[in-house]
């Protein structure tokens, strides 16, 4: 059974985005850069599957610049087979990289289609959704559970108020949620093995994908702060303060 | 414009979420039609049809709808949707999983969780954990959204009298079932639609001590939250957790307790009316946010708390 897991470049989780100045866009000169870690996630599920001898191949695809490449060796360093690189400079929209996946699901035919629900950089939640739409696979979105057996996938998501399980028939697109498993280091000697691991590039024209964008950007600014508060000194000053002056409680 | 509101709902009862993206659809302006979709769902389009504001309720009544599974549910929405400028959903995780799909059959880029209406097509909507505000634009003919239902008013969920039509139409894509669900059930209020919050991070130090905001909660008629560390030490389950990856909240008063103040935390919470935060730590992040700040130990403070409620 084959595996393609999605990837994404972000900036590192740890790192405070600011706007650039004229608040034309994010400034990203100079961070550090890391995987998604929804995307993660995927990787660390998918490397479960082949270890439970579920998977036989996992291919880890990512759209992105030249350097999206590290992420691509991080996630061959966790156990992915091989990996395919779609290389633009362009900054594509979920509606773009769900066409560019659908063409490499066409030329892969994968079981099950991985990735994270979400990266923490745009925030869409999107992506795995649109490829459902665009390959008429099923989809089982914010993942804490997966089981895969004879031609189906067992998904529980987290939904609000709960969990709901559904099944799926394969081949299938699973997005995952933070609880799905926790991502393992990469080992020394695996990090070395995935250097020799192969990594094909494409472009989204090769794969002729319409790349315009279709939503435009007109400014980002840092949220509306708050204004600052001031510290109580006891529990009854408390009380008294959210009664009579905020009004909150009776 | 026009304009189409999907309901959330459990085929018994409408949820809170759709008035607010009632609300948001007023703010583009235009008519209203709310789709619900579901099944033996009659009495959630009674109530669609009351609220203030709503043209026209049309029901998808199918047993294919019963769980608004997505794989049936968008390409019902992708077939209604000519002759409507807008489609929008409330933000939740049925929203969210069904929209996106919707759009793609459309060859249309959704636009998610927006937070103002700037204009019929231009939106604002967080980006990076909601440490960036973006002004986006939209150049498809139709606008595809979700709806952050914290930042829009609920409609009032009378003095409608929108005319209910029923589509007969079933998709069943037959390549998902429903299993199964979990939900948590609590005598308290829900936690994103609840008037008064409590949360607990790590500085709870076990479950048992949980017990604690119980006791505090019920008599403020709160709901209970937490933190991801609370949620991650197992103090708590995960349902509970208010910050990014988890529950979005805005209540008139949200009480932080043993909580630091995590970016993806706030990121769940600053938007609430009110801000108290309990914590022995006063360099904790949390007090930049909070309107009314107690630096004193939470052991110590809970139980004074109750007593003199």
């Amino acid at each position: 059974m084959k595996v393609l897991v999605a990837v994404k470049r972000v900036v590192d989780y740890n790192v405070k985005v600011r706007p650039k100045a004229d608040g034309s866009g994010v400034e990203l000169n100079n961070l550090k850069m890391s995987i998604n870690p929804f995307c993660e996630i995927a990787v660390e599920e998918a490397v479960r599957l082949k270890e439970k001898g579920i998977a036989t191949e996992i291919i880890v695809v990512s759209i992105g610049s030249q350097q999206a490449q590290e992420q691509i060796r991080t996630s061959l360093a966790l156990g992915a087979d091989r990996g395919i690189l779609i290389k633009t400079d362009q900054e594509l929209e979920p509606l773009a990289i769900a066409k560019c996946l659908k063409v490499i699901c066409d030329q892969e035919s994968p079981d099950v289609v991985l990735m994270g629900k979400q990266s923490i950089d745009g925030d869409n939640n999107q992506t795995g959704q649109m490829l459902g739409a665009l390959t008429g696979y099923p989809q089982g979105t914010f993942a804490s559970e997966l089981t895969v057996d004879a031609g189906k996938a067992s998904v529980t998501r987290e939904i609000d108020g709960g969990s709901q399980t559904i099944s799926l028939v394969l081949p299938a697109i699973v997005t995952t949620d933070l609880r799905l498993n926790e991502p393992r280091y990469a080992s020394l000697p695996n990090i070395m093995k995935a250097k020799k691991k192969p990594i094909d590039e494409t472009t989204p024209e090769a794969l002729g994908v319409d790349t315009s964008p279709r939503v435009s950007i007109l400014k980002v600014e840092p949220p509306a702060t708050r204004a600052a508060g001031i510290k109580v000194a006891s529990v009854d000053e408390l009380l008294d303060k959210l009664r009579n002056e905020a009004k909150v409680i009776g | 414009m026009s304009i189409l509101v999907i309901a959330e709902h459990d085929n018994s009862s409408l949820k809170a979420a759709t008035l607010n993206a009632v609300t948001a659809a007023q703010a583009i302006g235009g008519e209203i039609t709310v789709l619900v979709a579901g099944s033996g769902c009659g009495d959630v389009a009674t109530a669609a049809a009351k609220i203030l504001g709503v043209n026209k309720v049309l029901v998808a009544d199918n047993p294919a709808y019963e769980h608004r599974l997505a794989e049936n549910l968008a390409p019902l929405i992708a077939e209604l949707v000519s002759g409507y400028s807008h489609v929008l959903a409330p933000a939740t995780t049925t929203g969210k999983n069904i929209v996106p799909r919707a759009a793609a059959l459309l060859d249309v880029q959704p636009i998610s969780d927006i937070m103002t209406v700037e204009s019929a097509d231009t939106f604002k909507r967080p980006i990076y954990a909601g440490n960036i505000i973006a002004t986006v634009k939209s150049t498809d003919a139709i606008k595809v959204m979700t709806v952050r239902t914290t930042a829009f008013d609920a409609a009032s969920e009378e003095g409608g009298s929108a005319s209910i039509e029923s589509i007969d139409n079933g998709h069943d894509s037959g390549t998902s079932t429903f299993v199964g669900e979990e939900l948590a059930v609590s005598e308290r209020p829900e936690l994103t639609s609840a008037k008064i919050v409590i949360s607990g991070g790590r500085g709870m130090a076990s479950s048992e001590n949980f017990q604690l905001l119980e006791k505090v909660a019920d008599k403020l008629g709160a709901a209970i939250g937490a933190s991801r560390a609370a949620v991650d030490a197992g103090f708590v389950p995960n349902d509970m957790q208010v910050g990014q990856t988890g529950k979005i909240v805005a209540p008139e008063l949200y009480i932080a307790v043993g909580i630091s103040g995590a970016i993806q935390h706030l990121a769940g919470m600053k938007d609430s009316k009110v801000i108290v935060a309990i914590n022995k730590d006063e360099e904790a992040p949390i007090f930049q946010v909070a309107d009314y700040g107690l630096v004193a130990d939470l052991f110590d403070v809970l139980p004074e708390v109750e007593t003199k409620l």
